[in-house]
């Protein structure tokens, strides 16, 4: 069987698959992330070192990892549209940035709220939350170089440059707790070692990191979804879709 | 893990504040990015009628 991708690298094409494709993402994420909650909060036992603030972690953990994974693609549809100037692909690069930016507030913020008990401050300027706060800096710069560019090619091309050379940042975010000795503790999980968390901890871990994938893959969907109708409002095809929405 | 009762499971071992000041903004925020998304979807749309 063969499926002709290009097919769907055009808007016209890809515009109804996308809203298919964010329905079936957007319930998989309601059921990891209920799936998720309940290991989180009523199967996984108390930490023995941190009590229960160490539940945080369930959300913090996951977002985390979206906002460094989320910028890696953000940064690949961004080359892929420089590389053959596609359209869809500059659409994609911008209707990922803000839920990328989102999750990178959302492990700050619950960084800072596990932080507060657990190191005795909300904010340090460790390696780690550094480099993840110029992850969020890099999201809100992409938006903002964008949103002050009004061709849409040109913003792409502009933005694409700036989300290129922002890459650079996502391995220092991943290595800064091996590289720098500061206060963020080393990875629970990695690929080469055996976890060091209750496995019902990491299951609960794990699941809502595909929760929170699954929810990502919708709500980007859903905005490449508005920004395909605001680039293409003089096609046809976006013409009869506006006739018969309600 | 067995709370015992709501209040239990509210408290979090005294952890309360930590633990909902992080789930609640997070839900809030993923909350408003969906009516974002859908306020935009529908402008589009008027846009283009």
């Amino acid at each position: 069987m063969s499926i002709n991708w290009y097919k769907y690298s055009s808007p016209q094409t890809f515009f109804p698959l996308a809203g298919k494709l964010a329905f079936v993402f957007g319930a998989l994420a309601l059921v990891a992330c209920a799936a998720g909650l309940y290991l989180g909060f009523f199967v996984a036992p108390t930490d023995a070192q941190q009590g229960e603030s160490y539940r945080i972690i369930f959300i913090h953990v996951p977002a985390a990892w979206m906002s460094m994974f989320l910028y890696v693609v953000m940064a690949f549809w961004a080359g892929v549209g420089l590389a053959f100037n596609t359209r869809l692909s500059g659409m994609m690069a911008s209707a990922i940035a803000p839920t990328g930016a989102l999750f990178t507030f959302i492990a700050l913020w619950t960084g800072s709220f596990w932080g507060k008990p657990t190191w005795g401050t909300w904010w340090v300027w460790d390696a780690r939350l550094t480099s993840e706060l110029i992850l969020l800096f890099l999201y809100l710069g992409f938006m903002a170089l964008q949103a002050a560019i009004d061709d849409p090619r040109r913003a792409d091309r502009a933005g694409a440059l700036l989300a290129l050379v922002g890459v650079v940042n996502v391995p220092i975010i991943y290595f800064s707790v091996q590289w720098w000795n500061t206060l963020h503790q080393g990875a629970s999980v990695s690929l080469t070692k055996s976890p060091t968390m209750a496995t019902t901890m990491l299951a609960g871990m794990l699941v809502m990191t595909f929760g929170f994938w699954f929810y990502g893959i919708a709500a980007v969907l859903l905005r490449a979804r508005c920004i395909m109708l605001e680039r293409e409002r003089a096609s046809d095809w976006a013409m009869q879709y506006a006739r018969g929405a309600a | 893990m067995n709370w015992g009762s709501l209040n239990n499971f509210l408290a979090m071992g005294g952890y309360g504040l930590y633990v909902w000041g992080s789930y609640v903004v997070t839900l809030v925020l993923i909350v408003a990015e969906l009516i974002l998304l859908a306020r935009r979807r529908r402008s589009a749309v008027g846009r283009i009628r």
